[in-house]
């Protein structure tokens, strides 16, 4: 049934932690906030926009290697980073904060949120163009090793090592420093926090930083993979992203993981299985089957019980 | 109650719309009569052929309005090449009472566009749709100047098979209209030319990755790839095909022949080959072929690309119309239906059904990071 069982592996892992590093914001957000927060597919394409920014203005004209490239992805990831991570924290101070101070209701968020992500997409389109735009290739996309049916290449193993290494830092962060835990308490009674002595506002705002600089990180990475962005770039990979979130249990940072590497090899199995038409099917059938079973996603709403 | 509500509504939206209406067809020389361009401008569809079309009809209108007399005013309506947002666009043109239509460029909008400009009795000719089931309507106002994908198609095997010399091929179409009509022709002509397709798959134009379509074309050990799509999926899946290994030759239709191909696609773009019922007149040495790239470049500031010549030809149609006499819409249709002259690339006479009599095929090479004329199909594919 599934014919191309190691490529697909590769294949699904390396775009599976893509949705992962995505996922982490949506599942954050949530996790604290109780928002969907619509918006962040394009504090996603911000990210993509930033490394294409940086990567066209170093003007290579060839991929590099070595000490060279690796000082082009931190260049990129840093410019990424503060350009999600910024505009998420403005995001938040903009179109979120002023209804959290007001008390409205989570659907007058959610709206705002569809409404910040429209106003973003456009504002792109408006500024760079509608057209996809192409970026010079920075890595030299050599084959490691063949498993099976399968290549190992050097991007697509970057990005899988970057993602996992990402994330681990990530889970370090909110289980063992002292913002990680008012992130957790936060998520589990955000009242009693602030009995305890917890600036909620400064966790909100280290919260949509977190989430945006994940994006970014994911930003960095598709662009290097793909070569290519647009101002639409976000929507797609965002819905995937935060199914993932969903699949492994929204508000748990650990099924972000999961769940977006699992999103990837379902996808592709699936693909390779019935077709490329099916992907999409397959992947949400899936998701719904989890659910009926396992509301709560496949390791548990765990943010809000105190466990990252 | 509701449902009465909305469908008044509607009613009156759709009349109210004629509400800015400038008097323009129908009056005899000396007036100002309405052309419509309908077609992908901007957006997220390819719009370089809509912009190729709407140039090349701009051209010929300029040309038309410095011989003073009648004007011509072109209107534009840009689709986007979205089939969703084409109906509401058709019935603007319609109440703006232009008196023909230069376009629609794709096959999906044209598909719902036409009928809307049935019902209003303008007369449309598409530069570039080129789906066969358009001509199997019955439409009589709906001209084409192109050569449908029946010709297209088989001429896209034939290259495969008989100048690539490849007997395993993966078809590839992206799902819409065009594209997996010009696929499904291929497929059917691939196999009534004995040669194997060993990989089937539809790709999303929308999405960013294909590798599991790169994977199943990988495993099919197909030598050729052909892909029915416009040159921004067709970028993307030529990169992803290239970068995992696979080193089949890649063939594709017209909606694919821009040089945005090579500028998406990179050095991934280096050896691909693309059909089209159209002449670049960039790369054909005759006369008025030459003479248009110049006018043409000085009109637009750009070099013509894919449709620029369709574009210039199918505002032609109707301006032979004006220039005879015949300002209503009505009465250019029926002259279109006797139209014969010279175009640019090709002689243009209408069959009954509203086809161009004639088709050639031409096949195109990404050659060094420029398009290039290899030559009419049936002669270099012998």
């Amino acid at each position: 049934m599934v014919t191309q069982f190691w490529a697909s592996t590769i294949d699904g892992l390396t775009v599976g932690s893509i949705y992962a590093l995505v996922a982490l914001g949506y599942t954050l957000v949530y996790g604290v906030l109780r928002l969907i927060n619509f918006a962040h597919s394009e504090i996603f394409m911000i990210g993509t926009m930033a490394t294409y920014f940086v990567i066209t203005s170093l003007g290579l004209s060839a991929p590099v290697g070595g000490f060279a490239l690796a000082g082009v992805l931190i260049l990129c990831f840093v410019a990424a980073a503060a350009a999600s991570g910024g505009s998420a924290v403005l995001l938040e101070r903009i179109a979120y904060r002023p209804l959290r101070r007001r008390g409205a209701s989570r659907l007058a968020a959610l709206i705002s949120a569809i409404g910040a992500s429209l106003f973003l997409q456009e504002l792109f389109a408006l500024w760079l163009s509608r057209d996809p735009i192409g970026v010079a290739r920075v890595m030299a996309k050599s084959n490691l090793l063949t498993i099976g049916s399968g290549t190992v290449r050097t991007d697509k193993l970057l990005v899988f090592v970057s993602a996992v290494l990402m994330m681990l830092l990530l889970d370090r962060f909110v289980s063992t420093t002292r913002l990680g835990r008012g992130i957790r308490a936060t998520a589990q009674d955000p009242e009693t926090a602030v009995l305890m002595g917890v600036d909620i506002d400064r966790i909100v705002f280290t919260t949509f930083l977190l989430g945006g600089i994940m994006a970014g990180a994911a930003g960095v990475l598709f662009v290097v993979f793909f070569e290519i962005t647009q101002f639409t770039i976000g929507f797609l990979l965002g819905i995937k992203a935060f199914t993932a979130a969903v699949l492994g249990g929204i508000g748990n940072l650990r099924g972000a993981l999961l769940g977006g590497l699992l999103l990837g090899l379902i996808e592709n199995y699936g693909a390779s299985a019935l077709g490329s038409q099916w992907k999409d099917v397959i992947a949400f059938t899936i998701l719904v089957l989890v659910l009926m079973f396992r509301p709560t996603g496949l390791l548990g709403e765990a943010l809000a019980r105190g466990k990252a | 109650m509701v449902a009465i509500v909305a469908g008044l509504a509607l009613v009156a939206a759709a009349c109210g719309g004629g509400g800015d209406d400038e008097g323009g067809g129908g009056n005899a020389s000396g007036g100002t009569v309405k052309l419509g361009f309908f077609g992908a401008l901007t957006g997220p569809n390819s719009p370089q052929l809509g912009i190729n079309i709407r140039n090349g009809a701009k051209l010929a209108v300029d040309e038309f309005n410095k011989k003073g007399g009648t004007q011509i005013q072109l209107v534009e309506y840009d689709s986007q090449g979205d089939p969703a947002q084409a109906p509401q666009l058709a019935q603007k043109a319609v109440s703006d009472k232009v008196v023909g239509i230069i376009g629609p460029a794709y096959s999906g909008e044209s598909k719902v566009a036409v009928p809307i400009f049935e019902e209003g009795k303008i007369p449309n000719v598409s530069a570039s749709a080129t789906a066969v089931t358009l001509a199997a309507n019955n439409w009589q106002y709906w001209h084409r100047v192109v050569a449908n994908d029946d010709a297209q198609a088989p001429a896209d095997a034939t290259y495969i098979t008989k100048a690539l010399k490849a007997t395993n091929v993966a078809v590839i179409d992206d799902n819409s209209e065009y594209g997996k009509g010009l696929a499904d022709g291929v497929r059917k002509a691939l196999a009534s030319q004995g040669a194997k397709v060993s990989a089937n798959e539809s790709i999303d134009p929308k999405a960013s990755d294909y590798s599991s379509t790169v994977n199943a074309v990988k495993s099919s050990g197909a030598t050729a790839v052909f892909y029915g799509g416009y040159y921004q999926d067709a970028a993307k899946l030529l990169k992803q095909l290239k970068d995992g290994g696979v080193s089949a030759k890649f063939v594709t239709g017209d909606g694919s022949l821009d040089q945005q191909l090579i500028t998406l696609g990179g050095p991934a773009a280096e050896g691909a080959f693309a059909t089209c019922p159209c002449l670049l007149a960039t790369s054909s040495e005759e006369e008025p072929s030459k003479k248009f790239v110049t006018d043409y470049k000085a009109s637009s500031n750009a070099d013509p690309g894919t449709y620029s010549t369709e574009g210039y030809d199918a505002a032609q149609v109707f301006l032979k119309a004006i220039e005879a006499g015949k300002t209503t819409a009505e009465d250019i249709n029926t002259f279109i239906k006797t139209v014969s002259f010279e175009g640019i690339a090709k002689p243009i006479k209408f069959q009954a059904n509203g086809e161009i009599e004639g088709s050639t095929i031409f096949i195109y090479e990404m050659k060094g990071g420029k398009v290039t004329l290899v030559g009419p199909v049936d002669e270099v594919a012998k």
